[in-house]
């Protein structure tokens, strides 16, 4: 195939076209988030007085200390980063466990549960309510943190096992078997060859199952009521009252809601790139 | 080293049978290469031999002891696969060792092995690095690396060299005969590639759909190939097919051709009148003369300029004939099916 060199001025309006579009999709993602921080520092006496503007005449810190010291945010806080870290582990070790059978062994009933799986997530959630409140009522699993990680793991575990089947489909079968002429038994095999290969595909599971949890607001609002066991994303509605909404406090408290997630993103990066773009060409 | 006996040794999946009834043999320090078309069922037998598939019934047997239930890594095999199978995540040093580092065998020992080992293979320099570092050919070296080092009491390989191009694969397929010839390991070794089974076998197992056709040295299958699918199988350009009926005619016979010409039979004590024949006849035993006794009317077709000599594809009538001589086209010698 004949290759034409592109011309200077070709070349500047690809790169123009290039990072202009990336410039209006940043924009479009990241101005809510300077939206819930400019919201955040804005002392609630110029909120409504001052309109729109993009940066207020003031700034203050004083809703992020209130949120920390006078609401029970903080705990809050703490039950979210629980159900969401065991809800990310469960999942993702469940999930790699089925998504490795999936892909590596024939045996009966293999279609059945793959296609069981894939029914499980064509319900909406809403219909789903009632009856899991049933099941965990009896079982004392409503109004606590258990109950929840149970529901989230349930509700991620079949589409983090098509993602992890995913990245085991991409690991030729011959490095286990390599390893097993070598010495290994399977499971020897499975944790010293293919699981370091795997990390792309787990750190991208861990932090789908992850965000997933942590920014649930269904279940958490239906199955849990005390304050002991409320997650951040209910304990948003609690700055919401009967006669007003205290935008600063809920903004702060939202904006560090971010800080943990942030981190774990920050943190799995790494390997998420290369998870998420494994398998795209061949290597 | 080892020598390895199959017997009666079947394959299915399901209801459908792989592998029927095969029995060989292997001796201690032979070179036996598993050859046959795609899906032949060559590959299957070597992962049986390793413990990658389960035997359906017969056995396997290294040194006397049957090994149909022992796990790969209690056989004691070494095996090099299609794709090399190196470890992404280790460097070429750590893929040569891990198998002795399993085996906890002591720091000293496995350094002068790897040692010993990239001195062979010429891997030395690449020790530190990592196989995505590495070129086809280096990778192939430390799979073969990965093999020996353990000093294993057969190889297996898988079409090891399928992935090369040709001139490395040429190289390469002599490297491993040496080192064959060096180490005395029985080694078995599965191709497609019909040149590397007839350069680098001591035996040569032709297979097809999961049957054993003829086990021989490479001289002898293609001298005296079993059957028509042999023959058809082993040399390039492949042999000639020529269909017919044999006639008495005074002391010996004559193949009556189905587009009535006739070529006169070698000698056979098997030959019948009427008989239904089917005659081989490689390229390089016609050659292109005038026409005569024992000539089939020919035309050139084709011309393939592939090295020296080169290579003539007649066609007569509907019969194709391949030849390698430019000078004439006569049979100078055939084999029959019947």
């Amino acid at each position: 195939m004949a290759y034409y060199a592109k011309s200077k001025g070709q070349r500047v309006v690809d790169w123009s076209v290039h990072y202009g579009l990336l410039a209006c999709f940043l924009f479009f993602a990241l101005f809510p988030l300077f939206w819930l921080f400019k919201v955040a520092v804005t002392p609630t006496n110029l909120l409504y007085s001052e309109g729109i503007r993009m940066w207020p005449s003031e700034t203050t810190w004083a809703n992020f200390a209130q949120v920390m010291t006078d609401t029970d945010f903080p705990q809050f806080f703490i039950n979210s980063a629980i159900v969401s870290g065991a809800t990310a582990l469960i999942s993702t070790l469940i999930a790699a466990a089925a998504g490795y059978s999936f892909s590596r062994f024939q045996y009966r009933g293999k279609a059945i549960i793959i296609v069981l799986m894939l029914i499980t997530q064509m319900f909406p959630l809403v219909m789903l309510i009632a009856p899991i409140f049933r099941i965990l009522t009896p079982l004392g699993l409503t109004d606590s943190l258990l109950g929840l990680v149970v529901v989230y793991t349930a509700f991620n575990v079949p589409f983090a096992t098509f993602l992890m089947q995913s990245f085991f489909d991409g690991i030729p079968k011959d490095l286990e078997e390599a390893a097993m002429i070598d010495g290994n038994t399977r499971f020897g095999a499975l944790v010293k060859i293919i699981f370091p290969l795997t990390l792309p595909g787990i750190a991208a599971t861990l932090g789908f199952v992850f965000t997933a949890a942590w920014s649930e607001l269904l279940f958490a609002l239906m199955l849990v009521s005390s304050p002991d066991a409320v997650t951040f994303p209910v304990g948003l509605l609690t700055f919401i009252s009967k006669f007003s909404v205290d935008f600063g406090q809920m903004m702060a408290a939202g904006f560090l809601a971010l800080i943990p997630a942030a981190i774990f993103f920050f943190l799995i990066q790494r390997y998420l790139v290369q998870g998420l773009t494994a398998g795209a060409v061949k290597g | 080293m080892a020598s390895i006996q199959i017997t009666e040794a079947t394959k299915s999946y399901g209801n459908t049978a792989v592998l029927h009834g095969i029995d060989l043999n292997i001796q201690d320090g032979e070179f036996i290469v598993l050859v046959g078309p795609s899906g032949c069922g060559k590959s299957t037998l070597l992962r049986m031999i390793a413990g990658l598939e389960e035997v359906t019934s017969g056995s396997i047997s290294i040194n006397e002891r049957i090994i149909n239930d022992l796990p790969p890594r209690d056989r004691d095999i070494a095996m090099v696969f299609q794709s090399y199978a190196l470890y992404p995540h280790m460097s070429v040093e750590e893929n040569i060792s891990y198998a002795m580092t399993l085996r906890k065998s002591p720091k000293e020992k496995i350094a002068s092995a790897v040692n010993g080992v990239s001195n062979i293979l010429g891997l030395n320099g690449l020790l530190e690095r990592r196989p995505k570092a590495l070129s086809g050919g280096q990778r192939q070296r430390v799979a073969m690396g990965r093999a020996i080092v353990r000093d294993p009491q057969a190889f297996l390989f898988d079409e090891p060299l399928s992935n090369l191009d040709a001139r490395l694969r040429e190289q390469m397929r002599s490297e491993i005969r040496k080192l064959h010839r060096k180490l005395k390991a029985t080694s078995i070794y599965v191709t497609h590639d019909q040149i590397e089974a007839m350069t680098m076998a001591d035996r040569i197992v032709a297979m097809h759909d999961g049957y054993i056709q003829q086990v021989g040295t490479p001289l002898e299958i293609y001298d005296k190939p079993a059957n028509v699918f042999v023959a058809s199988f082993i040399g390039s350009p492949a042999m000639n097919f020529i269909k017919g009926t044999a006639r008495a005619s005074g002391d010996g016979y004559h193949l009556q051709t189905d587009e009535n010409h006739q070529i006169i039979l070698p000698e056979s004590a098997d030959l019948k009148d009427q008989m239904d024949l089917i005659l081989g006849v490689r390229p390089e035993h016609l050659m292109i003369t005038e026409e005569g006794p024992a000539t089939l009317p020919a035309t050139v077709d084709l011309i393939e300029p592939w090295a020296f000599p080169r290579w003539f594809m007649c066609v007569s009538v509907r019969t194709a004939l391949k030849s390698s001589h430019s000078n004439g086209l006569i049979l100078q010698k055939a084999h029959k099916f019947m």
